[in-house]
């Protein structure tokens, strides 16, 4: 057992940097009056952030009251903080347009790089609580953030989809933690009362001691409550507009990043459920829920309007496979829902960043108003149509990978269910294929601005993506088998 | 003394559930505001007599800030707002007050079957404070829906909020960290509201949440 708390102020570990280097950066944005000078602080604090993620790969395995590592969260900490690198790469080059064409001001920008550092910092709290309390917080603080950045442009839709994300996210957040209530309530029992009865870690190792009716009760309550997050589908109202009226930057954390959190949450409790044969079937309920969030959203894919709506329900399109995929369980399964967290994280984030593009030179986010993509910016369109392709699940990519992975397995063990995901892929891959063809083709609608944001980043997740759908190394196969096994 | 205390922690929460309806009827935004506030003094007060019989006087920190916060503070704020913005007229509820009392007289009913029946292990006092609790919870969430303007929607948020830390002392030992981020995340929740009944004023001039809707026409979704 390795002991609790590094001592602090100089001999900061790897651990304590990934906490506080936003937390410092945050306070420090909050500061700083230029935008540029903000802009490259919070490329600076996110790559500092990644480095000390990449760091806790060496560094000893923490398991305190307070904090856990392991190889679970992370390879989740990894991901999370390099999109939130690249993504910062992309914010900074993005704001100067969001500037000149004044739909944001100066102090906003400041206000928004600021809670960009919250968002990232409560994400990372939350993925290396051990804590179920601490767990919740980094959850709600992510959350808040998140809602005052999508209100950030304050039009009224602006503020529609952050009200709206607002209140369903909060309701979520209170019945996340009245299940949060009710886990304790039952571990206390055995564990008696005090910290070790929140501790997520002696929480698991006693699941089967614990009253099951209990448990189960607090999981329909995580379910809704974290679910409400993670966007399964009846769920999922907030996610559109938050997506679709919030900077595009912030649309690609969302959907690369929050969404994986709050699905990490849940997977959690899932493995303290896991450990007591006697509460309800979890893993039925999952599969259920993910099979809904994919068939509705892949339906809902068809008439959209809006470029970024059309892709937010394509996240929860996703949202709803990986959540099957965890809820059929197993090495296989498990593996394809680590593999497709991964690719999705980064290939939707890809996506984003192209459709920031576009919807910058286009001066629009109406579908009907983006024709002729390939004619008037070839370039962009060669990277906008491969990450399409990509995220409708195309080899050769990794999302193919992942997903070719749990039909596969799927069929094994649930053929009928198995036919139902097939279709909700089909389903959504004739959606992106027919917005694909017509965003590309056609006479090119007129441009109204050249973007100026950097394509380095959109070029980077693609290159990963497609290099993890050829050949995956041999150490993260390993890794990820690891994790698989796991979580059961 | 034991029947004693688990008496005075019965009216108590039960009260909290009595507000709650009360709450749920309530066609001024005045009314509204003092009924919260009245509900946060009764919450303090049940949080007061669980450290007392538990023993637990950290307890007596979550009693002080349910106090002074959400009996005082915010309400007073939400008032100041109420007058500036000038709504303190009658407000529109979505259902009329019958099918709505009717509606959270079917929670109280849920909740109670949901979690009594789990948990033999864990005391019957705690258990009913949970009862309780989650019909609180839920009867807020029930106001959320059912009002339509931007004030009565927070103060539903808060009632909800109301039942959490109900519930969380009445779960013996509950580390402190969790209440502090209880408090904590109230206040955040309040300055967040803030911010939006500002804005929200700042561009249509109202703070009723069905104006909103309206820009949703002809954009399709």
């Amino acid at each position: 057992m390795i002991p609790a708390f590094p001592p602090l102020p100089l001999g900061l570990t790897p651990l304590d940097a990934v906490l506080l280097v936003p937390a410092g950066a945050m306070v420090l944005l909050a500061i700083v009056p230029g935008y540029r000078m903000g802009a490259a602080i919070n490329v600076l604090a996110c790559g500092l952030t990644f480095l000390a993620s990449v760091g806790l790969l060496g560094a000893e395995r923490v398991r305190s009251d307070f904090f856990l590592i392991d190889d679970f969260n992370i390879y989740l900490v990894l991901l999370t903080t390099f999109v939130a690198f690249s993504t910062s790469v992309f914010s900074a080059s993005y704001i100067d347009h969001e500037l000149d064409s004044g739909k944001l001001t100066p102090q906003f920008v400041r206000f928004y790089h600021a809670l960009y550092q919250a968002m990232l910092g409560a994400m990372n709290l939350a993925l290396v609580a051990n804590n179920l309390g601490l767990l919740w917080v980094g959850v709600e603080v992510a959350t808040l953030s998140t809602v005052m950045m999508v209100g950030i442009y304050r039009t009224p839709e602006a503020l529609e989809a952050a009200w709206k994300y607002f209140i369903l996210g909060s309701v979520g957040i209170a019945l996340a933690f009245f299940g949060t209530i009710l886990i304790y309530l039952s571990a206390q029992d055995v564990l008696g009362q005090g910290i070790s009865a929140m501790a997520w870690d002696q929480v698991q190792n006693s699941a089967g001691k614990l009253d099951p009716k209990l448990l189960s009760l607090a999981f329909v309550f995580l379910l809704v409550g974290y679910g409400t997050k993670v966007g399964i589908a009846p769920f999922h109202a907030w996610l559109p507009d938050a997506h679709a009226e919030g900077p595009t930057p912030i649309s690609a954390v969302l959907s690369g990043l929050l969404l994986n959190v709050a699905l990490y949450a849940l997977l959690r409790f899932k493995m303290i459920l896991a450990g007591n044969t006697a509460t309800l079937n979890v893993g039925l309920v999952m599969m259920g829920l993910g099979l809904v969030s994919l068939v509705f959203a892949a339906l809902m894919l068809y008439r959209r309007r809006d470029i970024k709506r059309l892709f937010a329900y394509s996240s929860i399109e996703h949202m709803g496979i990986m959540t099957f995929a965890f809820g059929l369980g197993g090495p296989l399964a498990n593996f394809a829902g680590l593999l497709h967290m991964t690719m999705h994280a980064l290939t939707k984030s890809a996506i984003f960043f192209a459709v920031g593009h576009i919807a910058q030179i286009k001066g629009t986010q109406r579908l009907a108003d983006i024709r002729g993509l390939s004619v008037s910016n070839p370039g962009l369109a060669v990277g906008f149509a491969l990450s399409v392709i990509a995220i409708a699940g195309l080899p050769p990519f990794g999302v193919f990978m992942s997903e070719f992975m749990l039909v596969s397995s799927s069929f094994t063990r649930q053929p009928w269910l198995a036919v139902i995901l097939v279709f909700g892929l089909l389903l959504a891959f004739g959606a992106l294929v027919i917005h694909l063809q017509r965003v590309l083709f056609g006479d090119p609608s007129p441009s109204v601005a050249r973007s100026k944001a950097s394509y380095i980043p959109l070029f980077v997740h693609l290159a990963i993506v497609l290099a993890a759908g050829l050949w995956l190394p041999e150490p993260v196969v390993r890794w990820f088998r690891a994790v698989a096994a796991q979580l059961g | 003394m034991r029947s004693y205390a688990f008496d005075i922690a019965h009216l108590l929460a039960g009260g909290m559930v009595v507000l709650s309806f009360l709450l749920l009827y309530q066609t001024r935004i005045t009314a509204v505001l003092n009924v919260f506030a009245l509900q946060s003094i009764v919450l303090s007060l049940s949080v007061a007599w669980q450290a007392l019989i538990q023993d637990a006087p950290h307890l007596l920190i979550t009693a002080a800030i349910a106090l002074v916060l959400k009996g005082f503070v915010i309400p007073a704020a939400l008032h100041r707002i109420v007058q500036k913005l000038g709504i303190h007229r009658e407000i529109e509820q979505v259902y009329g007050g019958g099918p709505t009392m009717l509606l959270g007289l079917g929670l109280v009913a849920l909740s109670i079957l949901l979690v009594l029946p789990s948990g033999q292990n864990v005391s019957l006092l705690v258990r009913e404070d949970l009862a309780f609790a989650l019909s609180v919870l839920l009867l807020g969430l029930l106001m959320m829906i059912t009002r339509r303007n931007a004030v009565t929607q927070i103060v539903g948020f808060m009632a909800l909020e109301n039942g959490l830390v109900l519930a969380a002392s009445g779960a013996k030992g509950m580390p402190l960290v969790v209440e502090f981020s209880v408090a904590f995340s109230i206040l955040v929740a309040f300055i967040v509201f803030g911010v939006f009944v500002f804005r929200i004023r700042e561009r249509f001039d109202t703070v009723d949440v069905s104006n909103i809707d309206r820009f949703r026409g002809g954009r399709g979704n």
